[in-house]
């Protein structure tokens, strides 16, 4: 039992011990890499991608996929922005943001449960609708002119004039969530209904209200994402977060979690998010031109996955 | 009849890490006999047999395939030393036809690779008569009964021309007929000189159909016997090494108030003008041919399944059940048949299994309270005493009858008041299963109202107080297990012919 515990723990921590290897090359190839200002900034650009992928841990442990994310980034942030634009109190027009998001979410999981359809297609057809949604809203133009200090600081700020607001915000949602999947009698659930939705039913757990929760709370932590891109571009995109989908599951994926659901951890989703970020920004700093760093980073996520394969048996 | 030795499998080792699966294991088989392997579960059969086809390499020892020493390497080799498996889970494509998954992965071709479908067809139908079976092969396999699959994977082992025929549990999700049919198409194979291992966990099988009897026990070899020179209770000695009780444990217990009242009960299919009750205390068992509607009465009862019509009684109140969790909350409970579809979440620990229904939470706050779930689980472990070394394994390690154990825990640490078991002893072993009745006797002894839907006559028979017969969706009768006889259970299942 030892043996397979130690096996287990060192295929668990696979990921981390890559991002560190990482570290130490980039460490030794840029002098400008292990700077505390460069760390932070690499954190504050993995977060929106972390927020995201997050939410995606919970719907991939489930069993399902969320390809609306990056829509609902989009949209919610121009809901909040249109908002606020037209004289909204800006705290109110944040939480209506979220709220939007999360509605986003909860249909995604309605769909799925009450009309029996599979996940993949649902949020296809809803990514093409809210990104259509968000493109009728702002008439397909940016939405600015967000005069408000305390939106501004969601994005832009700085806790101790030092961490950026996003890193925060990022740690305290990782903490929440991670609280959430762990010690409570919901986050068993996610993982039950992943690893067996049949026998979780007949338990008589309540698979549709988890299912719609997972994606709601998919939906929140996209919206949450897209208010801080917003902030940080004080302006609202209708075509931000296109392709946001992808990074997130690339980043559960490379931090260990099973896509056939019931098997993984946020702590992994969380270190797949440091790993792509830490990524982008080295080959920046090592000047590699960025048609090679796509390449570079699918490259990646298939021997980690691989690596993982093969410690798996 | 002429008796030479097909397989010869001498001083066969194996271990998995430190566990040592096999130890010193002697097995022989001749031409033209039904060679029953038995012991209980995690005994080393199925190890035994993946070392014969190939699967797994011997740490140590010989194989000699009729006469010759033989190293076999892979499953490809055993086939063509003509070693052939059926597999307790078929192993066909429901999607493709008949012929197409007697040919899949040796499909005959013509010209650049186009498919002979007319070779294959005439082929198949060819095995198929062999085996006296009418199936057409342009049949979508997904479409036929278990048994006529059954059929299609012994008609691909005779396709390989093979002399050596294994079967794993051949009969467990057969009906009685089709039991007969495929007892007749082997020992047509033994006449015909196959040697067949036949592994399966019914005595009665094995006392009605085998020629010899061969014991493992712990990766351990026990012995070898004729079948007409030992006994059922010698067998199960040599099994468990130690005298077993009775099978059927006796259980004195006086029937209470009414439990569980059924009335009218219909899904609108499957099921029809089902009416019954079960008092405290009672242990009521329904039986039935496959697919006469038993489990449809379970899955209607508990709201897995839309209720069409009747009405439902717990203790004497009508409830409503349209999901699950309604049923769970009125104290009705429900083992399901397939434990590993429906029963558990394989890959969570055996902690996690057991208190899915109903995690302990501090409050209402859905933070599970770590400290009251590990002393539940310990309790459960104890009382039902199941064998795992520590509550965090993950429920696939344990074996067959220690997961059944744990689907048990799940719902009597709900304290249920009503309880269904629908085939509660499948795979499992003899051991166990009396360990499951023993169980079963206490939910009595505790006022639980207790229905259990057995395919296995002796089963039904050794622990119902009250029988009730299904046939095609209706209740054709019922009888006091007292006046009750294998045979009278099946003329009221096959509708009195």
């Amino acid at each position: 039992m030892a043996v397979s515990q130690t096996k287990k723990l060192v295929q668990k921590l696979g990921p981390l011990i890559g991002l560190i290897a990482l570290c130490v090359v980039l460490a030794v190839m840029s002098d400008n890499f292990l700077t505390v200002g460069n760390l932070l900034n690499v954190m504050r650009q993995v977060s929106i991608n972390a927020l995201i992928a997050f939410g995606m841990t919970f719907v991939i442990l489930s069993g399902g996929i969320d390809l609306s994310v990056g829509a609902i980034l989009a949209l919610s942030g121009a809901v909040t922005a249109g908002l606020m634009a037209s004289g909204t109190d800006p705290v109110l027009a944040t939480f209506a943001g979220l709220a939007c998001g999360t509605l986003m979410g909860a249909f995604n999981g309605l769909a799925i449960t009450k009309g029996r359809l599979a996940p993949f297609i649902v949020t296809l057809a809803t990514m093409t609708i809210f990104r259509g949604l968000a493109l009728v809203y702002t008439g397909g133009r940016p939405v600015t002119g967000l005069n408000s200090d305390f939106f501004f600081m969601l994005g832009n700020g700085y806790l101790g004039a030092l961490v950026p607001m996003p890193v925060i915000t990022m740690f305290i949602a990782f903490g929440v969530l991670w609280f959430i999947l762990k010690r409570t009698a919901f986050g068993r659930h996610v993982y039950a209904v992943g690893g067996n939705e049949e026998a979780s039913r007949i338990s008589g757990v309540r698979v549709d209200r988890v299912k719609i929760m997972i994606y709601a709370t998919s939906g929140f932590l996209a919206a949450l994402a897209g208010l801080i891109l917003t902030s940080r571009l004080n302006s609202a995109q209708p075509t931000a977060g296109t392709g946001y989908e992808l990074d997130a599951i690339a980043a559960v994926v490379l931090g260990g979690t099973s896509l056939a659901g019931g098997r993984g951890w946020i702590v992994g989703t969380l270190i797949g998010a440091l790993l792509i970020g830490v990524l982008n920004n080295g080959l920046n700093l090592l000047e590699v031109s960025s048609f090679y760093q796509q390449v570079i980073k699918g490259a990646v996520i298939l021997l980690a996955v691989l690596l993982d394969r093969r410690q798996g048996r | 009849m002429r008796l030479s030795t097909l397989v010869e499998m001498r001083g066969i080792a194996k271990s998995f890490g430190p566990v040592n699966v096999l130890k010193d294991v002697a097995f022989s088989l001749a031409a033209g006999e039904i060679h029953a392997l038995m012991g209980e579960n995690g005994a080393g059969k199925s190890t035994l047999m993946k070392i014969l086809t190939g699967l797994y390499r011997a740490d140590a020892g010989q194989i000699a395939v009729a006469g010759e020493t033989v190293n076999i390497r892979d499953p490809k080799h055993a086939e063509s030393l003509g070693i052939a498996i059926m597999h307790q889970e078929l192993n066909l494509i429901p999607e493709l036809t008949v012929a197409e998954n007697l040919f899949l992965g040796r499909e005959k071709t013509v010209g650049a690779g186009l498919l002979d479908m007319g070779t294959m067809r005439r082929l198949s139908r060819e095995y198929l008569s062999r085996l006296a079976v009418e199936l057409d092969p342009d049949a979508e396999v997904g479409t036929l009964s278990i048994g006529q699959q059954q059929m299609i994977e012994i008609a691909r082992a005779l396709s390989l021309n093979a002399r050596v025929l294994i079967m794993d549990e051949p009969t467990a999700a057969l009906t009685e007929r089709e039991i007969d049919a495929l007892f007749k198409v082997i020992r047509e194979l033994r006449a015909d000189g196959v040697g067949i291992v036949y592994v399966s966990h019914r005595m009665e099988e094995i006392f009605a159909l085998c020629d010899r009897i061969s014991v493992l026990r712990d990766g351990e070899f026990v012995g070898t016997e004729r079948i007409v020179d030992t006994s059922l209770d010698h067998v199960v000695q040599m099994m468990v090494g130690r005298e077993l009780g009775e099978r059927f444990p006796k259980r004195e217990v006086s029937h209470g108030v009414e439990r569980l009242r059924v009335e009218h009960l219909s899904d609108g299919r499957h099921i029809e003008d089902i009416s019954f009750s079960v008092r405290a205390g009672e242990v009521v068992g329904i039986a039935g041919l496959m697919g006469a509607g038993r489990t449809e009465i379970a899955r209607t009862l508990f709201g897995l399944n839309k209720r069409a019509g009747g009405r439902i009684f717990v203790d004497g109140a009508e409830v409503k059940i349209t999901k699950p969790s309604d049923a769970i909350a009125y104290g009705v409970g429900f083992v399901t048949e397939d434990r590993k579809a429906q029963g558990l979440v394989l890959e969570m620990s055996v902690r996690e299994n057991i208190t899915l229904p109903l995690v302990p939470t501090m409050g209402r706050t859905g933070i599970v309270a770590k400290g009251e779930e590990k002393s539940l689980v310990a309790r459960c472990i104890d009382m039902l005493k199941i064998r795992t070394r520590d509550a965090e394994l993950e429920v696939k390690s344990l074996s067959g009858g220690n997961q059944q154990k744990v689907v048990l825990a799940k719902w009597l640490s709900l304290k249920p008041r009503v309880l269904i078991l629908d085939e509660p002893t499948r795979g499992v072993d003899i051991g166990g299963k009396a360990e499951i009745y023993q169980i079963i006797n206490q939910l009595a002894f505790d006022g639980v109202a207790v229905v259990v839907i057995s395919s296995e006559l002796p089963e039904v028979l050794g622990i119902s107080d009250r029988i009730l017969v299904m046939h095609e969706g209706r209740l054709a009768g019922e009888i006091a297990a007292a006046d009750a006889t294998q045979e009278s259970i099946m003329h009221l299942a096959t509708g009195g012919y």
